[in-house]
């Protein structure tokens, strides 16, 4: 054995193992991965195209005048972002952790919780950019993002940008997982994250809410995501998107701590 | 827990001078030349004590039990071994090494056996042989390599692409066996083993396990049968209530504690009789040296069975039924403790 050939240290090494398991499971089910490709897809030509055509044009900040499609169009892909992160996080982790209990013989290998939490969180990211991917792919074959998505190369930045918004939902999502005590709990979840999905200037500017109200709804980690994205995507950045990335950075990381923190609670009493 | 610096020697010695009676505890033990080492160890769940105090030491090469009834504190000293399982007080060291400082080092040279399975149910047979062995950073050609092998071992070969679930009891901790080996550990816990299993399958199970004794892997093992006991471990210690009550070899046990016959005598009770068994044990008085009144039986120690049944005979005593068997760990347990292995 050639002792002498270098490999990266195992801090990166060993959570890439829980995504070679997860991948392992899913290669006699790919299919069921796909599921989740088609939602924003319906969404934006449903509201996209039907929808947009009564609308017509929108005004974004800075003034510029869009077309509908072109406006909701990221707004879906950060949504589209945020719930492949979600779900991969919240039932498919539960289940892994209360009742599959893959865990619990995890914990008697060299893995370390943190290994496992990090790995599972870059697998709901790998799963949800093969959804960003297939978004993007659509959209640009529309021809939709002529006001920059191709054409532009800040367009591109729309990838990274998903896989930051998947990032803070993935962390701060597997945090609520560790939280929960049965299955009816995620309810809660659903909760919190329709009314995102629906008010955070995804289908129309938040111009529309009295003022106060702007500020509270600013404040949601989706609205940040869909400002970063859109930013992007019509080649309009202003110096909110540094703090958009920041905020989503943050939440994804303050909840993988989380997460390191529970499992042992949970799995090493 | 104090750093691995302490002297633990010295510790041992000073509680030897207190006069403290230490089962488990080999004179000349230290921490480096035991695999697991432990002083004084102790696991409390809020205000439960689940093991107090504890002191053995596990040398290289033997099978090492623990035999107690559930609840005794077996698993908890188990999991601390482990490493997934913070230790409250005491000092515990495997393979030299503290559990707090280096959980994943020890890991990686632990194969462990828990009491539920633990199988990836999403995952064929042999697929959780190549995960595990992922996680144990093998290649994945070393780690196929390993688990054809070891399915070959624990006779799972023709299981290899199958589903776990539909697996029996056996297969699936022959399993679990065979994944704990993925590592080539030097020291393999078992959290009994043979729990669960019918007679067939817990005789496949021990003969594997006397295999890998043969092959100079440590085995340290809970469990609550008595023949397990017998059948696997150089030396064992007896846990009740989260103490260790006694500690040698089985025969040493055995000789220690019971005599090396036992006689089981049967009464009839006739419907509405009252409890006579003071009454019986009187009759008996002289016959041995020692008695213990079960619910349906009456044990006496002696050194010859035969014997003693014909001197019963003589006194006039008709029992039902007469059974001479050596004594046993159930024996031994039941001496320590005033109550049976298996309730």
């Amino acid at each position: 054995m050639a002792a002498l050939r270098i490999s990266p240290p195992l801090v990166l090494i060993r959570p890439t193992r829980m995504v070679e398991r997860n991948l392992l499971v899913y290669r006699r089910s790919f299919m069921v991965i796909f599921s989740g490709f088609f939602e924003p897809l319906f969404y934006l030509f449903s509201m996209g195209f039907g929808v947009g055509a009564l609308v017509g044009s929108v005004q974004l900040g800075d003034g510029t005048s869009v077309s509908y499609a072109v406006f909701v169009a990221p707004a879906l892909l950060a949504s589209s972002a945020m719930n492949g992160a979600i779900y991969e996080t919240s039932n498919n982790f539960f289940g892994k952790l209360k009742y599959a209990k893959i865990y619990d013989a995890v914990i008697a290998t060299p893995m370390s919780l943190a290994d496992v939490a990090r790995g599972e969180i870059l697998w709901a990211l790998l799963r949800g950019s093969l959804y960003v991917l297939g978004f993007l792919a659509v959209i640009g074959v529309l021809g939709i993002g002529g006001l920059g998505l191709i054409s532009s190369p800040m367009g591109l930045l729309a990838f990274p940008a998903a896989m930051v918004v998947g990032y803070g939902f993935a962390g701060a999502g597997m945090a609520a997982t560790t939280f929960v005590r049965k299955w009816q709990d995620f309810d809660f979840l659903q909760l919190a994250i329709m009314p995102m999905f629906l008010f955070s200037g995804t289908f129309y500017p938040i111009s529309a809410y009295p003022a106060a109200l702007q500020v509270v709804v600013e404040c949601t980690p989706l609205y940040r995501g869909v400002h970063l994205i859109r930013a992007l995507t019509t080649g309009t950045p202003d110096v909110w998107i540094a703090i958009d990335v920041l905020y989503l950075l943050a939440m994804g990381t303050i909840g993988l701590a989380i997460v390191s923190k529970r499992l042992s609670k949970l799995l090493l009493a | 827990m104090g750093p691995p610096s302490e002297p633990p020697a010295a510790l041992v010695r000073c509680t030897r001078a207190h006069g403290q009676y230490h089962p488990g505890v080999p004179a000349n033990a230290t921490p480096l030349d035991s695999l697991i080492y432990a002083r004084g160890l102790t696991k409390r769940f809020g205000s439960f004590t689940a093991v107090d105090g504890v002191d053995f030491d596990v040398a290289p090469g033997e099978a090492f039990g623990f035999l107690g009834p559930n609840g005794a504190g077996k698993t908890s000293t188990m999991r601390m071994i482990g490493t997934v399982s913070p230790v409250s007080a005491g000092t515990l060291t495997v393979f030299g090494l503290e559990p707090a400082h280096d959980g994943a080092r020890i890991r990686s040279r632990l194969g462990v056996v828990p009491q539920a399975d633990t199988l990836d149910r999403d995952l064929s047979v042999l697929e959780n042989l190549l995960i595990y062995g992922r996680y144990f950073d093998l290649s994945w050609g070393e780690a196929r390599r390993r688990a054809v092998e070891l399915l070959e071992f624990v006779q799972l070969t023709e299981r290899s692409n199958d589903q776990v679930e539909p697996l029996s009891g056996g297969m699936k901790r022959r399993l679990v066996i065979a994944r704990a080996l993925i590592n080539e550990p030097s020291l393999l816990l078992l959290d009994e083993p043979t729990t669960g299993l019918d007679p067939q399958a817990r005789h496949l199970v021990w003969d594997r396990l006397y295999r890998l004794k043969q092959r100079g892997v440590t085995l340290c093992l809970t469990t609550h049968y008595m023949d397990e006991a017998e059948q696997l471990c150089d030396r064992l210690v007896v846990m009740d209530k989260a103490r260790i009550v006694a500690e040698g070899s089985p025969r040493q046990l055995i000789e220690r504690y019971v005599t090396r016959e036992v006689l089981e005598l049967r009464f009839r009770r006739d419907e509405g009789e009252t409890d006579d068994s003071a009454h019986l044990v009187g009759q008996l008085e002289g016959l041995a040296e020692r008695f213990e009144q079960l619910p349906d039986r009456t044990l006496v120690y002696t050194s010859d069975g035969e014997a003693t049944a014909a001197a019963a005979f003589e006194r006039g005593l008709r029992p039902t039924g007469v059974l001479v068997r050596r004594g046993s760990l159930e024996d031994v347990f039941l001496r320590l403790t005033g109550r049976s292995l298996v309730e």
